[in-house]
């Protein structure tokens, strides 16, 4: 359970995302590579569900391109049992595959994915609300859960989502779905300052594409940050797709150190 | 039933982002405070705009030529005869007013076959709400005056062009946008489905159809009809027309879902060529709740089919799933051809021209063999907006009761 912790002890945390079997397999080991040589501390292997209500137009059509071209839960597992990378991984998947999965609901899925070499889950249209039964699950085989905090999440409701929460806790820095944006924003600001006082790293990800999104978020205070549309647009434009994911890693792994060292320090938690 | 008042059974739940959790709980919370317990007299609000705006009662009308047919006294329930022609006002006015009291500033809608987005339209221009309709382009094609009332009361209409362009994709788009507006705008869903408290709040602004049915076939017979019959896609006429039956043992519910063109399902394409996830499906978590649908062993939900939009569906109702499971509803099916020959019989014969979602009800009676002596059918909604699927697909039958066509020619 704690190589995705650890993944935050030696300064702040690359996690990009991209989607499993986009466009194929093979493609996808060679796509994982490239991203840890670009410096990635954590890589979220997206699961490919039919109705990702969470994700925007590109990561849709990075499922489609998935779907279309076989990936199944069981494939799935399977490449990530072939994988020889030395960064943990992150299944990103909605929850009825989890619970459709072999013949027990939910725990086969942990069970299976423990054994494949996954090290957390996050299942974005799971709320803590209805979350017990894949927490028991990922407490048993020694998964990290991960929850969204969103920008409406706040108050009383953000202290629920937080007593759940184990590896990093992924901020949402913008309402609506994910996809790049030109710029970061201010409800990225509002989020980390709301989260400050809760001792577990804070990954920001939903519209960060350029290394200097990075920098910003990182000094804003952010332990980490997830990009995904931006190397989803990459692998879909088909050309030099190891080289040019290896590049954006990096540039956006250089922009979150830069970042670290414009930190405002906090004053210490008691 | 469990406790939870978000559960039926194991059905339902709030399975969403959490970016909507705190517009869902808030939401729990104006549906109990006005809905449940008339604060600031909203649900008289909602009855008086029903029946000033929305035309209510509608009829309970004794259907002479059915009733010979089938040799059992059949009484319609004309919800066609709603302002708008569908029982799908009934929702969206009492959701459209409920979000007016809450103060948000624009509504969102998914649409299939265009009668909840017209019904939404008409609400949101009646109470001076913004309002985009999301809808798939393939069914934007199968009812386009539907698209036109829509535009013409003021609505955007978004089309999806997402997988096959229907029903399902057109609720991921406007989940999509909620997500997005979530801190001024209310997503107003159309059927008993989603995540608490949309199953049961629907509900309970659809079930003035079995509240007025329930009365007025006591004032016509003096009792309780043997059976209530009921199409069924996502359940929002379904669970009207049953919900004040439930408790009354002795009444029969059939839910009839759409047969399509077969039962059976095509793994390999992701296909199922019907709707019924009732009679077929299994149980999984799709659009906020946990139910039956049409899906693959691994999860991944089918395109569903049905000659009716309204109908094309892959999920149902959670309360639906646990009434099937219970055994207090009878799932039952129709296929396609059986609902249009329904669909010509019925205008011709009773002289009214149904949806083609009703026309599965009504085709229902054909071939069930123990209604009992009085049975009730919902005429869920009228046909008009169906006539071009209706001329399409009736010229690629051989249907023995579809009227000559020729004058056309």
């Amino acid at each position: 359970m704690n190589a995705i912790s650890d993944a935050f002890r030696e300064g702040p945390a690359l996690i990009p995302y991209i989607t499993a079997g986009d466009p194929d397999a093979e493609s996808t080991k060679e796509q994982v590579r490239a991203l840890a040589r670009g410096g990635a501390d954590i890589i979220e292997l997206g699961l490919p569900f039919s109705e990702p209500i969470a994700d925007g137009p590109t990561i849709q059509n990075a499922i489609q391109r998935s779907l279309d071209a076989g990936m199944t839960p069981r494939k799935y597992l399977d490449l990530v049992a072939d994988l020889d990378v030395d960064v943990p991984l992150v299944c990103m998947t909605y929850y009825n595959l989890i619970y459709q999965y072999g013949n027990e609901p939910v725990r086969a899925f942990v069970e299976a994915a423990a054994d494949a070499g996954i090290s957390g889950l996050i299942v974005p249209d799971l709320p803590v609300e209805e979350s017990d039964d894949l927490r028991a699950a990922c407490d048993e085989f020694g998964l990290d859960l991960i929850f969204i905090v969103a920008p409406t999440t706040k108050g009383e409701r953000l202290d629920r989502v937080m007593e759940q929460v184990s590896g990093f806790v992924y901020v949402q820095a913008r309402l609506g779905t994910t996809g790049a944006q030109a710029d970061v924003s201010t409800q990225t600001h509002d989020s980390l300052g709301r989260l400050a006082n809760y001792d577990v790293p804070k990954a920001v990800g939903f519209g960060v594409s350029e290394g200097h999104h990075a920098r910003e978020i990182v000094a804003a205070g952010a332990d980490g940050v997830v990009a995904g549309s931006v190397f989803v647009d990459l692998i879909a434009s088909g050309e030099d797709v190891a080289s040019n994911l290896e590049q954006k890693a990096r540039e956006l792994a250089e922009g979150a150190r830069t970042g670290f060292t414009q930190r405002v320090p906090r004053p210490e938690r008691t | 039933m469990s406790d939870s008042p978000a559960k039926f059974g194991d059905y339902g739940g709030q399975y969403v982002p959490e970016v909507l959790m705190p517009a869902i709980e808030e939401l729990t919370d104006a549906y109990e405070r006005y809905v449940l317990e008339n604060e600031d007299g909203f649900m008289d609000d909602f009855r008086a705009r029903l029946r000033d705006f929305g035309g209510r009662p509608t009829p309970l009308q004794h259907a002479e030529q059915l009733s010979e047919r089938y040799d059992t006294e059949v009484y319609l329930k004309r919800e066609d005869l709603v302002h708008g022609g569908a029982h799908k006002l009934n929702n969206a006015l009492g959701q459209v007013l409920l979000a007016k009291y809450m103060g948000k500033a624009r509504i969102v809608a998914e649409t299939g076959a265009g009668q909840h987005g017209t019904a939404t339209a008409m609400a949101a221009a009646h109470l001076g709400m913004d309002c985009e309709v999301y809808m798939g382009r393939r069914d934007i094609t199968r009812q386009r005056p539907n698209v036109f009332r829509m535009r013409i009361n003021g609505s955007k209409v978004n089309p999806v062009d997402v997988g096959r362009g229907t029903l399902k994709e057109a609720i991921n788009e406007t989940m999509r946008d909620w997500a997005t507006n979530v801190e001024d705008t209310h997503y107003v869903i159309g059927s008993v489905v989603g995540p608490h408290p949309f199953p049961r709040m629907v509900r309970d602004f659809q079930s003035v159809i079995s509240e007025e049915a329930r009365a007025q076939i006591r004032e016509k017979t003096g009792g309780l009809p043997d059976s209530v019959v009921a199409c069924a896609g996502g359940g929002s006429n379904t669970m009207g027309a049953f919900h004040n039956f439930v408790p009354d043992e002795d009444v029969a519910l059939y839910a009839v879902e759409a047969g399509g063109s077969s039962l059976d399902v095509d793994e390999e394409k992701g296909v199922a060529p019907n709707s019924a996830s009732l009679s077929t499906g299994s149980v999984g978590v799709l659009h906020g709740a946990r139910t039956r649908l049409l899906q693959s062993r691994d999860g991944q939900i089918l395109e569903s089919h049905s000659i009716s939009s309204g109908l094309d569906y892959a999920g149902v109702g959670p309360e639906l799933a646990y009434l099937v499971d219970t055994g207090r509803v009878t799932p039952v099916t129709v296929p396609d051809d059986a609902a249009l020959e329904a669909f010509h019989r019925f205008s011709q014969e009773e002289g009214i021209i149904p949806a083609l979602e009703t026309a599965h009800a009504i085709a229902y009676l054909e071939t069930a063999d123990d209604l009992g002596e009085s049975v009730i059918v919902n005429i869920s909604g009228r046909g008009d907006k169906d006539l071009e699927s209706v001329l399409e697909e009736t010229a690629k039958r051989d249907l023995v009761n579809a009227p000559e066509m020729g004058v056309f020619e």
